[in-house]
């Protein structure tokens, strides 16, 4: 079973389709390819909500849909919650 | 391609409504009661009731005028009462509807009183509908239809799923030389470079980055935050969606892969052309939707996250959604449940078939959830203060 899935190939964050457990390795899918990817999952991620495919610094740009969505304001790590309390809009 | 038909209301303008209202308008606030009497004394005919029509002025007063002259013009309006406090307004309104050469009656409450008015204007509303009840549906073309799309209560289903799902639709009914509209204007910041790129022409390119970059400084110079809360909504936020970005490029899955805009419009104004339009608009549903049901569209898509359950008087709004929890805990609200796509077991061309189905069968006179539920938010824009 599928459990998240990934917009673009660029994209440093993925989309969880069901509710991920932490300590999973959860199952997901590059949208555009179907190509498989694998990732261990280190806090509980509700469906809909996004997942770090890599580390990220404070500062540092999200990719989603291939473009930027935010910068960094706390510390992620690769299989981490991304969210309001980690990621912030770089507009307004 | 095979252009489906659909058997829809052609009016005297020769323009194609779905459904087949006999409307009663107050041109002000203070028409509200006797609209309402009107309704409750003559059934089959709708009251729209509204806060706005008094000492407006500038723009906001030309945009308050095309808003309900439009919604009376709309073509799923066989018949319009209007009622208004004094004459002249309310002939202005008159006058603007009756351009469609449907039938419109206006009544002023100066000088007869809420009483005389009511009586007078049920009578002319009991004309209307009965007239009304003996018009029939005819066969119409794909090319006839106006279809006006937004989201609303998004999540990352919305980007992944039911927005794509629409996005499939509105190459298939551009390609069927169907008039379609998308806006949400503040909703587009952080993809206004990619939307940009979707104008058919540079000049309409430069028009959309015109209408962005004004929204975008009215917000900046009222805001206290990031917005955190309004953009991206409360909802937004627990569906998901973090930032004013995501839900840019989330939204903009809606006008497809290869649609091009053909011009900018602005708020309530209707298209001169068939084709993909922009229009400038809020990005709240009921303010959205009431702009472009006065700009001539008759039906209305609108995928949903985490379930926005937003209807309008006159225009049908289809709802589908691809969360999985929203449709199984407010499935009286889904028309079309789509999360089947996030389960691998629907393509999104299989979706977008789905959705054109029951778009059809909708325009055929199948009333949608919002409809049947008495959904009916019209909701005007105001741009500025009354004098």
């Amino acid at each position: 079973m599928i459990q998240f899935l990934v917009h673009d190939r660029a994209d440093t964050v993925a989309v969880a389709t069901v509710d991920i457990k932490s300590g999973e390795t959860a199952k997901g899918l590059y949208m555009e390819t179907r190509e498989p990817i694998e990732i261990k999952v280190l806090t509980d991620i509700p469906l809909g909500h996004k997942l770090a495919l890599k580390d990220f610094k404070v500062g540092d740009t999200v990719l989603k849909y291939g473009h930027d969505i935010g910068r960094v304001v706390a510390d992620i790590k690769a299989g981490e919650h991304v969210h309001i309390h980690n990621l912030k809009t770089g507009r307004w | 391609m095979n252009s489906p038909k659909f058997m829809g209301f052609r009016r005297e303008n020769s323009r194609v409504g779905i459904r087949n209202h006999v409307i009663v308008l107050p041109l002000d606030d203070l028409s509200n009661a006797a609209c309402e009497a009107v309704a409750n004394n003559i059934k089959g005919a709708m009251a729209i009731p509204h806060p706005y029509g008094r000492l407006q002025f500038g723009e906001d007063l030309e945009l308050f005028f095309r808003t309900i002259i439009g919604t009376g013009a709309n073509p799923n309006a066989a018949g319009v009462v209007v009622i208004g406090i004094e004459p002249e307004w309310t002939n202005r309104i008159v006058d603007g509807i009756a351009e469609t050469r449907k039938p419109v009656k206006g009544f002023s409450i100066e000088r007869s009183g809420d009483l005389n008015t009511i009586a007078q204007a049920s009578r002319q509303a009991k004309e209307y509908v009965q007239w009304a009840s003996e018009l029939q549906r005819t066969e119409c073309s794909m090319d006839e239809l106006y279809v006006s799309i937004k989201c609303g209560e998004s999540d990352t289903t919305s980007g992944l799923a039911s927005n794509p799902t629409v996005g499939t639709v509105i190459d298939r009914l551009v390609e069927m030389e169907a008039t379609v509209s998308f806006g949400e204007t503040s909703e587009i910041t952080g993809a206004e470079q990619v939307c940009k790129e979707r104008a058919a022409t540079a000049e309409v390119g430069k028009e959309f980055m015109r209408v962005w970059k004004a929204y975008d400084e009215v917000i900046k110079q009222h805001k206290t935050d990031d917005l955190s809360g309004s953009q991206p909504t409360k909802g937004n936020i627990r569906g998901g969606l973090t930032t004013i970005e995501e839900k840019a490029f989330g939204n903009l899955q809606k006008i497809g892969k290869k649609s091009r805009y053909v011009g900018v419009l602005k708020p309530a104004e209707a298209p001169t052309g068939k084709g993909l339009w922009f229009m400038d608009t809020s990005s709240a549903a009921a303010e959205a939707v009431t702009l472009w049901a006065a700009s001539g569209a008759v039906v209305h898509l609108f995928p949903t996250g985490q379930g926005n359950i937003i209807g309008n008087p006159i225009v049908p709004v289809i709802k589908l959604s691809a969360n999985p929890l929203t449709c199984q805990t407010m499935s009286e609200h889904i028309d079309l449940d789509v999360s089947a796509i996030l389960r691998g077991e629907m393509t999104l061309d299989e979706a977008g078939d789905r959705l054109i189905e029951h778009m059809i069968r909708t325009c055929n006179g199948r009333l949608t959830a919002a409809e049947t539920l008495g959904h009916r938010e019209f909701v005007l824009t105001k741009l500025y203060v009354s004098a």
